[in-house]
């Protein structure tokens, strides 16, 4: 790898993403077996620094680097010093003295990844960074893509929801335009940010208009405070406009798969017994996926020439 | 006798007057004695100024020096300091200290401190409404007949939200010959903005700040303006927009001046792709049209002064992420050189034009007895000396400023001020500062 952090879905070339998606495919293999872990970075300590709550993710990165015999902290913000209004720069500062060598962090501001990156040594890997990006959930998202397709050139998804304030949007577009995938927004034009159209993707404000073309429906959570905050007039309407329920999913492609990167709002972006389709859905496939993808990349940065050799 | 001093041989670019050739300058005790070509001093101190420019001092319309309130970021006098390294010899600090400069008491503290100091002219800025809160009216009249005497009032940093308000305080002003000076900012627009709204802030997940949120509020205190018929002054334009409508106002006669900011017409959002938030500012660094707009404001004079909005933040709150810092950035020390690299350099202005913008022109924009030229027989003698060839690297380690946060630190420059004199004293000899 180029890069010596993972901050940005734009950091990884198509030939990198092969790379991870690859080195995910035969880590995954680890996990079928009776004891799930593998010697490589033991003696490493990897550091999952959450200043927001997101148990999913946190503990998708503590197994991932775990199974690799990894220690692993986790330093929550609260009940941590954080909360008592210690910055980032003295907790990045702490954690360097401790000599951690990978810092996992999701953070409710975007761009604090590239701060601490700035103020530590170790390898900075971004979980999730304000309304930016969340590169480790596009490069799970295009594994779990791959599980179903046999290539990503010409494969047609739609993103769909709240792509304004959404860093799985940012991320798998990024990702997804790089392997040369084609992407299609599907929002509210109040939901879509300024110049979108330089993204590199179609855009389009009509659900039912986009389905039937796509190989890849993915939803994104909406919140309400959105709503609240005047972006669309209600939650009833943004689910009939913008919601997948058992007639749009009629509409797709019979081959066309459903995404969400989680937590759902079932009954509104998603209908109960789309998120639940045993055909359609592989939301669980992504949540599964989601440990080997972040093995591979743990491995890829942590492990340096010397493992790959 | 009082002490004589002989500026010999410099090109003397005195916009005020349109003089631009080389000429001495004789100054007798605290102003200027003689000017002309060969003078005859017998007994005057001669300083070479060959190959140097001398010029009026500049004049900062828009600073921060953070006394009273924040003096861990910058005091009075470390921002004078900073500012007649600058070749500043009058800065107009604005009210947002802590306290709100709203009244006399806060307005004489900060000239007297200013006079104490004695390395720039003080000329404080009062806030519109009481504590900047956008409410009710402040006590002008009480600032403009103060000892600091008043002539200019701004809720910088708070536009003035409402229309009504703003009316009242171009007509109450009036009685005083006095200036408002808004920050154009429709803050419906712009909750939670943190940089200029465009491709960068889309991509950057960072929530925007649309040019028309500049716009519509320069558009709508023009047309108070013409409506009462009172001084206003824009701060900072940043969009072309904003640029564009300035230039229809006083096309059509309005009474308006503006000011542009050095980082305005050098850097555009694009720097933003670092999440340093040595870059964050208000209004916000903004895109290659705009930046190219200012440019051609400053040029044509629609833009009538360069103004630094120094605004110095203390490491620890600019050492954070992106969206917890303040916006500001420091300015004073660097805008000569900048003026020379993107205005002159470039060929949008003339050397003499460009001094203008940072002299004569802000001079005109307030009443600010003694700057700004021009440089004839009596006047105050208020002069900078320029060298416009010397290179220069800025180190922000080495800023006078008691903060660090400009964005141009490492930077080469090219135009270094060598002296600066404030009624015939120098503040600044050899590029040092006297004290």
């Amino acid at each position: 790898m180029r890069t010596k952090h993972l901050l940005s879905a734009a950091d990884l070339t198509a030939g990198e993403i092969t790379r991870v998606l690859d080195t995910a495919a035969h880590l995954a293999k680890v996990t079928d077996r009776a004891i799930k872990k593998l010697p490589t970075l033991r003696g490493r300590t990897v550091c999952n620094l959450f200043f927001e709550d997101s148990t999913r993710t946190r503990i998708s990165f503590e197994l991932a680097a775990k199974r690799l015999s990894a220690d692993v902290i986790n330093f929550s913000a609260k009940g941590s010093s954080v909360s008592k209004g210690e910055s980032l720069k003295d907790t990045a500062i702490t954690l360097e003295a401790m000599g951690v060598d990978a810092i996992v962090i999701r953070h409710g501001a975007s761009g604090a990844p590239w701060r601490l990156a700035e103020w530590v040594r170790a390898v900075v890997v971004n979980a999730g960074d304000g309304t930016h990006e969340h590169p480790t959930q596009a490069l799970l998202d295009l594994y779990t893509m791959r599980q179903r397709f046999p290539s990503f050139e010409g494969l047609r998804v739609a993103i769909v929801g709240d792509v304004l304030h959404s860093r799985v949007a940012r991320s798998n577009v990024l990702a997804l335009t790089t392997m040369g995938a084609e992407v299609t927004l599907v929002a509210p034009p109040t939901l879509l940010p300024a110049r979108v159209e330089t993204w590199g993707a179609a855009v389009s404000y009509d659900l039912d208009a986009v389905l039937p073309k796509q190989d890849v429906v993915m939803m994104l959570r909406v919140q309400l405070e959105r709503q609240r905050a005047g972006f669309f007039p209600s939650m009833r309407e943004y689910a009939r406009l913008y919601g997948l329920d058992a007639r749009r999913l009629d509409a797709m492609a019979d081959h066309a798969i459903v995404m969400h990167p989680g937590p759902m709002n079932r009954g509104v972006e998603i209908a109960a017994d789309v998120a639940d389709s045993l055909e359609r859905s592989v939301i669980a496939d992504q949540v599964a996926n989601g440990i080997s993808v972040r093995m591979a990349l743990l491995y890829l940065l942590l492990g340096g020439p010397e493992v790959m050799a | 006798m009082s002490k004589r001093t002989l500026l010999r041989a410099g090109r003397l670019v005195d916009p005020a007057s349109g003089h631009d050739g080389v000429a001495d300058v004789l100054l007798d005790g605290a102003v200027v004695a003689e000017v002309g070509p060969g003078l005859e001093a017998a007994g005057a101190k001669e300083v070479d100024c060959g190959g140097l420019v001398v010029c009026p001092g500049f004049v900062d319309l828009h600073v921060h020096l953070r006394e009273p309130g924040r003096e861990d970021a910058e005091t009075i006098e470390t921002g004078s300091r900073a500012a007649a390294l600058g070749g500043y010899t009058a800065v107009c600090p604005m009210p947002n200290t802590d306290p709100v400069a709203d009244n006399a008491g806060v307005v004489e503290m900060v000239a007297a401190r200013g006079r104490e100091v004695g390395l720039v002219d003080v000329f404080p800025v009062g806030a519109v409404t009481l504590g900047q809160r956008g409410v009710e009216l402040a006590e002008l009249g009480a600032m403009a007949r103060s000892a600091a005497g008043v002539d200019c009032f701004s809720d910088d940093g708070h536009p003035i939200r409402e229309a009504r308000l703003l009316r009242l305080a171009l007509e109450y002003a009036r009685a005083f010959d006095a200036v408002v000076a808004d920050h154009a900012e429709d803050a419906s627009l712009t909750d939670g903005a943190q940089m200029h709204e465009g491709e960068v802030s889309a991509m950057l997940g960072l929530a925007g700040w649309p040019a028309a949120a500049e716009e519509m509020v320069v558009a709508r205190d023009l047309l108070l303006a013409e409506l009462t018929g009172g001084r206003l002054h824009l701060c900072h334009l940043s969009t072309g927009g904003a640029v564009e409508l300035v230039r229809a106002a006083k096309a059509r006669g309005v009474r308006v001046t503006a000011e542009a900011a050095p980082h305005h017409f050098t850097l555009t959002d694009d720097a933003v792709r670092s999440y340093d938030p040595v870059f964050k500012v208000n209004p916000p660094l903004r895109e290659k049209a705009d930046v190219e707009a200012v440019r051609q404001g400053l040029a044509d004079g629609t833009i009538d002064a360069v103004a630094t909005d120094h605004a110095p933040h203390a490491r620890e709150d600019k050492e954070v992420e992106w969206s917890a810092a303040p916006p500001g950035m420091l300015g004073l020390q660097t805008a000569l050189g900048l003026a020379l690299a993107e205005l002159v350099g470039p060929g949008y202005l003339e050397l003499p034009a460009a001094i203008e913008r940072l002299t004569a022109g802000p001079a005109r924009c307030r009443r600010l007895p003694g700057h700004g030229g021009p440089v004839t027989p009596g006047a105050p003698a208020n002069l900078t000396v320029l060298d416009p060839a010397a290179h220069w690297t800025v180190d922000r380690a080495r800023l006078a400023s008691r903060a660090r946060n400009t964005p141009f630190h490492g930077r080469e420059l090219t135009g270094r001020v060598v002296h600066t004199l404030l009624r015939g004293a120098f503040t600044v000899r050899d590029g040092e500062a006297q004290r």
